[in-house]
Parts: C-alpha cells; sequence; structure tokens
C-alpha cells in the first residue's frame, strides 16, 4: 500500500470518505443535535477532540492491548475522554451543555469514535492516527453544520439564534416567513442527509454501492 | 386533428436522436402521447393481449376521480357559502372574494351555480398549481434521465389538491407537490419504483411542516368561522360525551349533521374527501374497469369496520367512553378522509401489495390503523393518511412473506 501523505487523512474523511455520507455512521446524534446551530457546533468539536484524541491514545497503546480485550480498553479511553469534555463543557458553556444534556455523554456510543479507533489507530503510528481521528471528525463536523444550517434556516428562521428570515406576525403584521414545523422534528435531519448524500454520489459516482 | 399528427410528425426528427432538440425528447414525446395512441409497438415474443397500458389506466383513475372533483367544487362553494349566508362568517378579502363578486355572483348556498363558481375559484388555482410545479419537475427529471414523463403524475397532481383544504396559501401547495414528487418518487427512480404514495407523501410534509395551515379552522373558506371536521370536533370534545354525539357532530349551519350529510359529503373537510357517495362511485368505476383492487377496498373496509366495532362494542359495554369510541363503525366510514383514502389511495397499484393475499393483509392493516390512529392516538384526529402510508412501508414486506410462504408450501409439495 502506497505511503497516504499527511493531507489525504486529513482530508479525505471530510469529502472522499466521510464518516456520515459513506460509512453511514454516527447518524443518530446527527439527528438530535441539528435542531440549531451553535448547538451542532458545539457537538461538532467535541466529537472531533474526542475521536483525534482517543485515536492517538489507543495508537500509543497499541501494542500492549491484548486482542481479546481490545474493545474494553478502548471504550475505558473513549469514555475517559469523553467525560473530561463533558465536564469542560459545563464548566465553560453550561447553557450550551445542558441543552445537549445527554447527548456530549453518548458521544462514547458515537460509532465513528469506535469505528476508527478498531479500524485505523489499532493499525498505524500515533501522529498518523491522531490526524485521522481530526479528519473524522472534521467530515462529521461539516454534515453537522449543513444539516444544522438548513434545519436552523428553515425550522426557526434563524442562523446562531440570530433573525435571518423575519417571521410574519400577523397582529404586527411584520415579517413574511412562515416557519417550517418539519424541520425544527428530527426525522428532518433524515431528508437532509439523505439529499446530501444523494448530491455527493452524483458527483462521485463511485460512492455508490453495486447491487447485489 | 389530421394538422396536429402532422405538425408532431414534422417536428419529430429535431426531438429524436441526433436533432437539435434531443435533449428535450421527454416533452415531445409526454406531447405526442398525450394526443395519440404511441407509434411504437412490441418487438419480439410477448404474448400481452391486454389493451390496458399505463396511460389507460391513469386516465381510468382520473375519470373516476369526477365525482369526487365536481363534489369538491359544489362543497368547498357550499360550506363557505353556508358560512356566509348564516352570518357565521364573513366573506375573505382576498382576490378570489375580488373574481368572485365581478363575475357578480352572491353568496346564496342554495344557488348551484354560485357554489360550483365559489368552490372552482379555491379548487382550481390549487390544482392548476399542483400541476405546474409538480409536471415542472418531472419533466426536468424526464430530461435529465432520459425517461418518459409519466401520465401517474396526471393522477397525483389530482388526488393531491383533494386532500387539501380550500383555505391552503398556493405556495404551501407548491413546496407540498414538489416535495411529494421529488422525496415520495423521483428519489427512488420514478414512477412504478415508488414505494410511497406521492400525492400522499406531499400532504404529510405539509401536515408536519405548515400543521396551521392544514389542521383547524381552516377548512370553510370565510373568514371569522371556526369550525373543525367532524373528527376534528370528535376528537376535542372525547370526554365529554355526555353532550352526545349529535351536539359534538356540529353542522356549519350550528345544526347536528346526520349520517345521510356526511354519507353525501355536505360536512366540512378537505377538499375531494367529504363525500362519500362521490367515492363510492368512483370505486364502481375502478373496479369494474379492474384498474382499482376490490380486495384492497374491502380488506381496508373489513380492517376499520371490525376495529370500530370493536370500540363500539367497549363503549356500549361501558368499558370505555370516549367520543371516539362510541362513534358507530357506519359513521366512521363516513366522516373523515375514509372514503376518499380506501377508493383512490390505498389501491395505488405501485405503493400498495402486490401479491393476491398480501392484498387483503395489507388493506386490512391500513384499516385498522386508521381506526386505531383515530381512536387512540391524542394527536392525530384522522388517520387515514398516516395509516396508507404506513401500509406502503409494509407493502413489501408482506409481499416477501407471502412469495416465501407459496415458495415452502410448493417445495414441501415435491420434496417427497
Amino acid at each position: 500500500m502506497a505511503k497516504e501523505t499527511t493531507k489525504e487523512i486529513l482530508l479525505s474523511p471530510v469529502f472522499t470518505n466521510n464518516p456520515i455520507a459513506l460509512q453511514v455512521l454516527g447518524i443518530c446524534s446527527a439527528l438530535a443535535v441539528t435542531s440549531k446551530m451553535d448547538k451542532a457546533l458545539t457537538m461538532a468539536l467535541a466529537v472531533t477532540v474526542v475521536t483525534g484524541f482517543s485515536n492517538l491514545s489507543v495508537s500509543l497503546v497499541r501494542k500492549f492491548i491484548p486482542s481479546s480485550i481490545r474493545i474494553i480498553v478502548q471504550m475505558t479511553i473513549i469514555a475517559s475522554l469523553v467525560i473530561i469534555v463533558d465536564q469542560f463543557l459545563k464548566a465553560y458553556a453550561f447553557n450550551i451543555s445542558k441543552e445537549l444534556s445527554v447527548f456530549v455523554g453518548l458521544i462514547i456510543t458515537n460509532c465513528i469514535v469506535m469505528g476508527r479507533a478498531e479500524a485505523y489507530a489499532m493499525k498505524h503510528e500515533p501522529g498518523m492516527s491522531f490526524l485521522d481521528g481530526i479528519g473524522n471528525g472534521l467530515g462529521y463536523s461539516l454534515i453537522l453544520l449543513i444539516v444544522a444550517f438548513f434545519r436552523e434556516l428553515f425550522g426557526f428562521g434563524t442562523l446562531f439564534g440570530i433573525t435571518i428570515l423575519p417571521l410574519y406576525d400577523a397582529v404586527k403584521d411584520s415579517g413574511w416567513y412562515t416557519t417550517n414545523g418539519l424541520m425544527v422534528l428530527p426525522p428532518s435531519a433524515f431528508f437532509i442527509i439523505g439529499i446530501i448524500i444523494w448530491v455527493l454520489r452524483t458527483f462521485r459516482p463511485d460512492q455508490v454501492e453495486t447491487e447485489g | 386533428m389530421k394538422f396536429i399528427r402532422n405538425l408532431l410528425d414534422r417536428a419529430a426528427p429535431l426531438f429524436e436522436e441526433g436533432g437539435k432538440l434531443e435533449r428535450l425528447y421527454p416533452l415531445y414525446e409526454a406531447g405526442d402521447t398525450f394526443l395519440y395512441t404511441p407509434g411504437e409497438i412490441t418487438h419480439g415474443t410477448t404474448h400481452v393481449r391486454d389493451g390496458l397500458d399505463l396511460k389507460r389506466m391513469m386516465v381510468f383513475v382520473v375519470i373516476a376521480l369526477t365525482p369526487c372533483i365536481l363534489m369538491a367544487m359544489w362543497n368547498t362553494g357550499y360550506q363557505a357559502n353556508s358560512a356566509i349566508h348564516a352570518e357565521a362568517g364573513t366573506a375573505p378579502e382576498n382576490w378570489q372574494e375580488s373574481l368572485f363578486t365581478s363575475l357578480g355572483m352572491a353568496h346564496d348556498p342554495g344557488s348551484l351555480l354560485d357554489n360550483i363558481v365559489l368552490g372552482a375559484i379555491y379548487f382550481l388555482p390549487v390544482y392548476i398549481v399542483t400541476m405546474t410545479v409538480g409536471g415542472i419537475i418531472e419533466v426536468i427529471f424526464g430530461i435529465v434521465r432520459k425517461h418518459e414523463v409519466n401520465e401517474g403524475f396526471l393522477v397525483t397532481g389530482m388526488l393531491f389538491p383533494l386532500t387539501l383544504p380550500p383555505t391552503i396559501p398556493l405556495w404551501q401547495v407548491a413546496l407540498g407537490i414538489a416535495f411529494g414528487v421529488l422525496i415520495g418518487k423521483e428519489v427512488f427512480g420514478g414512477t412504478g419504483k415508488n414505494f410511497l404514495n406521492p400525492a400522499l407523501t406531499a400532504r404529510a410534509f405539509l401536515y408536519f411542516a405548515y400543521p396551521n395551515q392544514i389542521t383547524g379552522n381552516v377548512w370553510i373558506a370565510a373568514d371569522g368561522f371556526s369550525g373543525a371536521t367532524t373528527l376534528g370536533a370528535l376528537a376535542e370534545n372525547k370526554d365529554n360525551l355526555d353532550v352526545g354525539l349529535s351536539q359534538i357532530l356540529q353542522g356549519v349551519d350550528g345544526q347536528g349533521i346526520t349520517w345521510m350529510q356526511a354519507f353525501l359529503g355536505t360536512i366540512t373537510g378537505s377538499m375531494g374527501e367529504t363525500s362519500a357517495l362521490a367515492c363510492l362511485l368512483g370505486a364502481a368505476f375502478l373496479i369494474l374497469t379492474g384498474v382499482g383492487s376490490w380486495k384492497i377496498m374491502a380488506a381496508t373496509v373489513l380492517g376499520a369496520v371490525g376495529t370500530s366495532g370493536v370500540f363500539w362494542l367497549a363503549s356500549l359495554s361501558g368499558l370505555e367512553t370516549s367520543a371516539l369510541f362510541a362513534l358507530p363503525p357506519w359513521w366512521h366510514l363516513v366522516i373523515g378522509g375514509f372514503a376518499f383514502g380506501c377508493v383512490f389511495m390505498v389501491t395505488d397499484p405501485v405503493s400498495a401489495a402486490m401479491t393476491e393475499k398480501g392484498k387483503w393483509f395489507y388493506g386490512i392493516l391500513v384499516g385498522v390503523l386508521t381506526i386505531l390512529i383515530r381512536g387512540i392516538n391524542p394527536a392525530f384526529p384522522e388517520g387515514i393518511m398516516l395509516a396508507i402510508l404506513f401500509g406502503n412501508v409494509m407493502a413489501p414486506l408482506i409481499d416477501y412473506f407471502v412469495i416465501q410462504g407459496n415458495i415452502n408450501r410448493r417445495m414441501a409439495r415435491y420434496a417427497s
């Protein structure tokens, strides 16, 4: 196998091998935290930090982990990191942390973190593993932010809480936009992710799975 | 007529392979085959001798819908005129009203013409917007994917407006049908590959996206009039049964509605769904021509009557006293969108179960679910839309089990 360049490792998960759009991992949190941009951004940062450092730590100790208990060891590392992130958010961004509620804790079960630790960090150098983790975190972040962009814009008429589309108000007779209630509901993230995958595969037909 | 044929023939080389407008071939094809029988014949050793093609099938459905369409226009006008006449509401100030008065019409619920014209002024714009927006999307996909524009859309475009309230804003109609055609159909590959009914997908989208414009006091095109649909009123008052069903079931004139009114369709509701009689006429036509499956219709009615029968008996014996439980089965069949959904939506041949035995299971599933949602779910007064969409999703699974069952039976037969 040809040695991958640093750039490839960092950027390929963002577009060509996106964890959500191609590997279809980590969908659950993409539904839950994308109703507002600020929530999605916080979540995206948290996941990127966790994947990066979990890959780094797992890779550092990869030669000492007995194969039969490797999943447990990985889980312990990931769980510790998630707790750090959770405590950090509670200390410095309490409101957002409260809105995200259990979903920060649930990063532990995010398939992307486990998947990259198992598939990449167990076989590669720490430096490369770290970049791979960050790259996958960025790929996840990209999709999360796109989904949140559409959901917040059409569901609330705002972005980061700032009014973009003024809401129609019959009493004051101002504004013109009627919020789309479907976008507030989690299933809308499914539609948006589906459309992103559709668009992505239209431009990159090599991502389409073969039938059968 | 010869003149049009000649014109089309002369234009043909332009659109065929190598022609200047080759990319627009689906448009040309749609126009040509809409006006004339297609010139191509089957090649090879096919032995299908039925003259019924997709085109005729879809046109038959549109014909079957005619009573509903006429009823939709008349009843929309009738409800609005009655409300205004009874001074329960005032004529709204919008372009529809200006057009209506400029035609020299008056709000007289007794006049057939007044009712039809007012109804048409509300119904036709919704229909035109549906056909334009949906048609444009169909044509774009036809051109990009190089498939022909299908008559299936004529049916979708006819069904969708009939499921909407008359006061729906036109931009929502456009958005809804765009969603329905795109996500309900084209994403999966176009007509014949859609596992959801596109018209219902469009309506479900509007239902969840803009609940204010599709539920509540939106059913009558008169300002200041407050009135829910029959089912809406039942769901609201389901716990004060003491006032009696006849009190809950209020008509537009403040009088209690009778079963006959609900059957004929002079009640509030989505434009095309109110009249069970019109749906029945449509059903007769569909069954006679073999376009709609009588098995699915029968199974749906069976499922609904069975479930509502159980509910009714439970309420008679005092187990559960909710207005929706106390509603007898024969009422369930005529109020809300049950008749319309049962005749035109459940039987959609693409999204329904294909196997003969599967059709029974599928229909019963939809019927049972409809009544369950009506009776038990607190959030939705009407259940037929969601029940059919759920049935659509389950249909392939039902077919799979029916086919597997058949294979296993034959294996067992030949095994010995």
